[in-house]
């Protein structure tokens, strides 16, 4: 019975490693191409490991399209919102768990409520409010529009309702201001949390796409997504290189992700994940 | 900031949650409600930009559905969602339940099925476009292997739905996998050991224990996964361009047209307001069903 057992555990293990290996697939053939020179590239049959890798395609990407800046871009871009969005949704976490006030309720119902408005369903309007304030081709415009968002606010409202009142009590008689006791207290508190939201949403700025499409016309402003893009839209794709830019692009996202690991299953079970 | 004790916070009006929250509310007015509200006005009238809006009524909504376009749209957004969410589900459940034993290196196996959920739409799409690549991809390299013959997938109207599709279904299917996991997780060992005791197999293990007790999974990740799929934007975007012609122009390609590339504000906020409707109703749906539960 238990051998039984055993010799069908690792059976299915058997067919779970050849799962994974289908789903890293596209990954490995992604590194594969990158690393490929021009005549590697079209062999038949396929080089799956490269004889000569061109390690020089990263480097080339560069010269392709003026990718140096549309990274800085997208990391300006990224990291501001992280900071933004991260601290005002700890912010507003803690007022709407530890505060009473009037209209506390139906305030957090209307912004729990915004949770059913994709962002692509007001893209028009927001476009046309982005433009009147003139912020068309801008940080700004990439950033302040989806800097609020429900999920990590009420994700930060649950994690904060679990925080001893008592701690926040103590630090009021020890005469301590109202703000000094959320960054003083309470953040040093909220480590996982604040993992999860800044993973997250560092995750979903760097990867967002049609709202850098709408808004940005400039080259120079165009963020890294916008950029593949672009280059696939071009006559000829040079796909050794394409390939070497998709890779350097995913890395940003795997590094935030293995930093943060620990929080992270925690993170989507609780989120849903929602871009 | 105001330095009152905790009593006389009590008693006074008190001014500092509203400015704590102050940066979110401006945010979600400005961004959210408002536009909300805008797009309401802005879909009954004609606009491009250029000069104010003419107030149209209904004229706009009376078009759409006489535009074959629109309903062709509507149609592919259908098809992508109704094949791709049963699908990705299903694997996803039946990866959650293989996985959710003792299995050397689970981590890593979990983390590589999540992993493609993790790569931005457009990395993804750009990789699967050149697997499918008529000419010097790798799936038609390994048709030809087989001896059946290379198929233009991206490029032919019957093919390229079911390309994007097979892309989302390598997206989508491991995120599926992490939260039906978490679900499998909360169903306590005893349930399970019971069973066992009254001789049930494992079929209606299944059926009588495993099923039931993820129904709120279930549910929840039903909902997303169908706003996800009415959602669909970037990967199609990427890997076809909504063609070849309109044969996988999809509801939101579509709004982005008629918006961006034709410049019918009024005409692409209708169809946009008639995405949220569907939207809103759905989650509605869901609300209700949790509700009675």
């Amino acid at each position: 019975m238990n051998s039984n057992k055993h010799s069908k555990n690792f059976w299915i293990a058997v067919l779970l490693w050849l799962a994974a290996l289908v789903t890293l697939f596209p990954f490995f053939w992604m590194g594969s191409t990158a690393l490929k020179g021009a005549r590697e590239l079209f062999l038949r049959p396929p080089v799956f490991v490269p004889h000569y890798p061109e390690w020089s395609n990263f480097a080339k990407v560069f010269t392709v399209a003026p990718f140096g800046r549309y990274f800085m871009n997208s990391a300006i871009v990224a990291g501001l919102s992280v900071i933004l969005t991260v601290f005002i949704n700890l912010l507003a976490g803690y007022t709407f768990a530890k505060y009473r006030f009037k209209g506390r309720k139906v305030l957090l119902l209307m912004i729990v409520a915004t949770m059913m408005v994709p962002f692509q369903v007001i893209m028009v309007p927001n476009f046309i409010i982005i433009s009147a304030l003139g912020w068309l081709n801008s940080y700004l415009g990439l950033i302040i529009p989806r800097a609020a968002e429900a999920f990590g606010l009420f994700l930060s409202k649950q994690f904060m309702d679990d925080i001893p009142d008592e701690l926040i009590e103590a630090a009021r008689i020890d005469g301590q201001s109202e703000f000094r006791i959320f960054t003083g207290i309470i953040l040093p508190n909220c480590r996982p949390l604040i993992g999860v939201l800044a993973t997250f949403t560092f995750m979903w700025r760097w990867n967002d796409f049609i709202w850098p499409l709408i808004i940005l016309s400039k080259k120079e402003m165009f963020t890294v997504q916008l950029g593949m893009s672009n280059l696939i839209g071009q006559f000829y794709v040079e796909w050794n290189l394409l390939m070497a830019v998709a890779l350097l692009s995913v890395l940003p996202v795997l590094a935030i992700f293995l930093m943060f690991q620990r929080f992270f299953v925690q993170g989507i079970t609780t989120t849903g994940m929602k871009g | 900031m105001s330095t009152q004790s905790a009593r006389t916070a009590r008693t006074r009006f008190n001014f500092t949650p509203y400015l704590f929250l102050a940066p979110n509310l401006i945010l979600f007015l400005t961004f959210m409600f408002i536009p909300i509200g805008y797009a309401f006005y802005i879909s009954l009238t004609q606009w491009s930009l250029i000069g104010s809006p003419q107030w149209v009524g209904l004229a706009n909504f009376v078009r759409l559905l006489g535009e074959r376009e629109f309903w062709i749209s509507m149609w592919n957004t259908l098809y992508y969602t109704v094949t791709t969410v049963p699908a990705s589900m299903f694997l996803g459940l039946l990866g959650a339940i293989l996985l959710n034993r003792r299995i050397p290196c689970k981590g890593i196996l979990r983390g590589s099925f999540f992993a493609p959920a993790v790569t931005s739409l457009v990395t993804a799409g750009l990789i699967w476009q050149w697997i499918f690549s008529t000419e010097y991809g790798i799936i038609n390299y390994l048709l030809t292997l087989v001896g059946m013959q290379p198929q233009p997938w991206l490029t032919s109207n019957a093919l390229a739905m079911p390309s994007v599709i097979v892309a989302t279904l390598w997206i989508r299917s491991g995120y599926c996998m992490v939260i039906y996991l978490a679900g499998l997780q909360g169903i306590p060992r005893e349930y399970y050991e019971a069973a066992e005791i009254d001789g049930a197999g494992k079929l209606s293990q299944f059926k009588y224990i495993t099923w039931p007790l993820l129904g709120s999974t279930t549910t929840f990740l039903l909902v997303i996964c169908v706003i996800y799929g009415f959602m669909a934007f970037d990967l199609l975007y990427v890997m076809t361009g909504g063609g070849p012609g309109f044969s996988t122009t999809v509801m939101v390609h579509y709004i982005y047209q008629q918006a961006f590339s034709v410049g019918e504000m009024g005409y692409a906020t209708a169809a946009a307001v008639i995405l949220f409707l569907l939207i809103f109703s759905l989650t509605m749906f869901h609300l209700r069903e949790d509700r009675s539960k």
